[in-house]
């Protein structure tokens, strides 16, 4: 005890800052705790406020124990406190208001806003760097590499996000061009430059180059948006989870500034949990990560040449009637179906059918909607039943035996193209075979090409009926003319 | 060469902790279900909110109005991140929940 105790004379310390450091280990052990149980679907739940609870004891013992290498307290108390209370309220507000359907796009808004924060930190920190280090080792110090490089993912990160936030609610476009692959690469090199130029400066004033280090956010921010540009919307998920990964490392960086654990941990584990998600996401697309940043997608006139037949309209009374005389109905949901909010009326129909002793499924693609698990979420929220989701595979296990599938928005999810035609740019992603069932209908908004941008043969087929108009629209008709049968 | 070495042993704790974390994010993460893909994404997306703490400290110490300013506006991000990102992803799952229990 009294080896303790001279131990602990040496390295001064306070019980607070002991405190503090046993609330990181906590708040490490619950945030691994938690995303280990977010990857359960019985646990998921729990597993999130778990995380959360881990996040609110960092966030308090901070506020209450951390002294700064001067041994100051946490000052500005009042203004930190309204700060969060604003962030609470707001971001509070967004997460309860927004629709399920615009889900993804606020998952993206929310990374924006960590790796902007993340930014500001470094920002703000780089004038800090303490002078000891500095005429030690010069710039070429790890402080000056985290705080350089939480600038650099972070902006990135930020203005990346944002973008994707405005690709996934349709306020921003696609920009493709060769060109700007070029431009991606210089601006890249040139920012790895500009942190190896400034940890080759040697002993300088922090404070001085700080003009050095806005033209660096600058430019940051730009390659962020050109990064992120030319990604196709169906890669949006894919992109949005690298993001994600980059704001975990961004966050880590500052742990590293701070000799913060709780920052470091929480930051690698979201760093390298992010891109093994992104890497599985991929998968699930059948899409490399080079791919999808690189942009090859979206090509795509070659399938139209293949074309097997003509355009068949139907009307809602055909189809309903179809549909109540089947067997088997299967439902393939995809956007469309999420943007019309259709996703109620689509479990109205259902019930419907069941009452006159139609079997009726779903078949939901692993990225029906806008990303995998989107249709699932939002098919529950219309209370459909659990057994009635089908996973691609089993969906295309039966099909051959169902007797009409119904596609409400679906496209690229439903495209033979990916099983016969190698110059697809969807060639061997698994999709649903509705082209196997004996009856099919498609409900779309128009003769519009799909998300990727692909002609899609399904609608040439002798099998297929159109049935055009809003899915919402459609889907009341054919309720109504299935209860008047 | 003699930096690189300095460098190591100095933050030889942190490259560890960074070293296994990976590790064990990778762990983790694999064999999720695609079903749960968004929401666990939504889950690590407020977990990096974590950043807010580093805000914290910055806001803790800003002495200037420029400094406090930006630590003000950090902070309302980084919350904005872990608030959002928990609550979305709390809704989400409720969804899940709900239909577990039908089934039941």
């Amino acid at each position: 005890m009294d080896k303790v105790i001279s131990l602990t004379e040496k390295i001064s310390f306070t019980p607070g800052e002991s405190l503090l450091e046993i609330s990181y280990l906590l708040a490490s052990i619950l945030f691994i705790v938690g995303l280990k149980m977010l990857s359960r679907p019985e646990t998921a739940r729990r597993g999130n406020i778990w995380a959360a609870i881990g996040m609110g004891i960092a966030i308090l013992t901070t506020i209450l124990f951390h002294r700064n290498s001067e041994g100051e307290p946490i000052s500005n108390v009042g203004w930190i406190l309204l700060a969060i209370a604003i962030g609470t309220g707001i971001g509070w507000l967004i997460a309860i208001r927004v629709k399920m359907t615009a889900m993804p796009q606020l998952v993206s808004f929310f990374n924006g806003m960590g790796g902007a924060a993340a930014a500001l930190i470094s920002l703000m920190e780089f004038p800090h760097i303490s002078d000891n280090l500095i005429a030690q080792y010069g710039m070429l110090n790890g402080h000056v590499l985290a705080i350089l490089l939480g600038l650099l993912i972070g902006s990135v990160s930020f203005a990346g996000s944002m973008v994707a936030f405005g690709k996934l609610d349709g306020k921003v476009k696609d920009i493709r061009s060769k060109v700007l692959r070029f431009v991606n690469i210089g601006l890249l090199a040139f920012l790895i430059g500009f942190i190896v130029y400034i940890m080759s400066l040697g002993e300088v004033d922090p404070q001085s180059i700080m003009p050095l280090i806005y033209v660096m956010f600058a430019v940051s921010l730009i390659y962020g948006v050109l990064f992120v540009m030319p990604i196709g919307g169906a890669d949006m998920p894919v992109v949005i989870s690298l993001l994600n990964s980059f704001t975990g490392i961004a966050a880590a960086m500052g742990g590293f500034l701070y000799e913060n654990q709780a920052m470091l941990t929480g930051g690698i584990l979201v760093g390298s949990a992010g891109m093994i998600l992104t890497v599985l996401m991929c998968k699930a697309m059948n899409r490399s990560l080079t791919n999808v940043i690189i942009g090859a997608f979206g090509g795509g006139g070659a399938a139209l040449e293949n074309e097997e037949g003509s355009i068949k309209e139907t009307s809602v009374s055909d189809a309903a009637i179809m549909m109540n005389y089947s067997r088997k109905v299967m439902i393939v949901p995809g956007y469309g179906l999420a943007v019309a909010k259709a996703q109620h009326l689509c479990h109205e129909l259902d019930k419907q059918l069941e009452e006159s002793g139609v079997e009726v499924k779903y078949a939901i693609h692993s990225v029906a909607g806008r990303m995998p698990g989107h249709m699932n979420v939002l098919l529950a929220e219309a209370d459909v039943p659990y057994e009635k989701l089908l996973e691609g595979e089993e969906a295309n296990e039966m099909i051959d035996d169902v007797d009409v599938v119904m596609v409400v928005g679906a496209n690229d999810v439903v495209n033979p193209a990916a099983e016969d035609d190698p110059s697809s740019p969807v060639y061997g992603m698994p999709v649903i075979k509705a082209r196997n069932a004996k009856n099919i209908v498609v409900l779309k908004r128009g003769m519009g090409k799909g998300y990727a941008g692909i002609e899609n043969n399904l609608f040439f087929n002798d099998k297929t009926k159109m049935l055009f108009g809003d899915a919402k629209d459609t889907i009341q008709k054919l309720i109504d003319e299935v209860k008047d049968l | 060469m003699e930096e690189i070495l300095t460098f190591f042993y100095v933050h030889r704790e942190i490259i560890f902790i960074v070293a296994l974390s990976i590790f064990l994010g990778i762990e983790v993460i694999s064999n999720v279900p695609a079903v749960l893909h968004t929401p666990l994404m939504s889950g690590a997306n407020a977990i990096h909110g974590v950043v807010i703490i580093g805000a914290i400290i910055v806001m803790g110490h800003a002495d200037t109005f420029t400094a406090k300013a930006l630590g003000f506006l950090a902070v309302i991000l980084g919350t904005l991140n872990v608030v959002g990102g928990f609550v979305v992803t709390d809704r989400m799952l409720n969804m899940f929940k709900k239909k577990n229990k039908k089934s039941e």
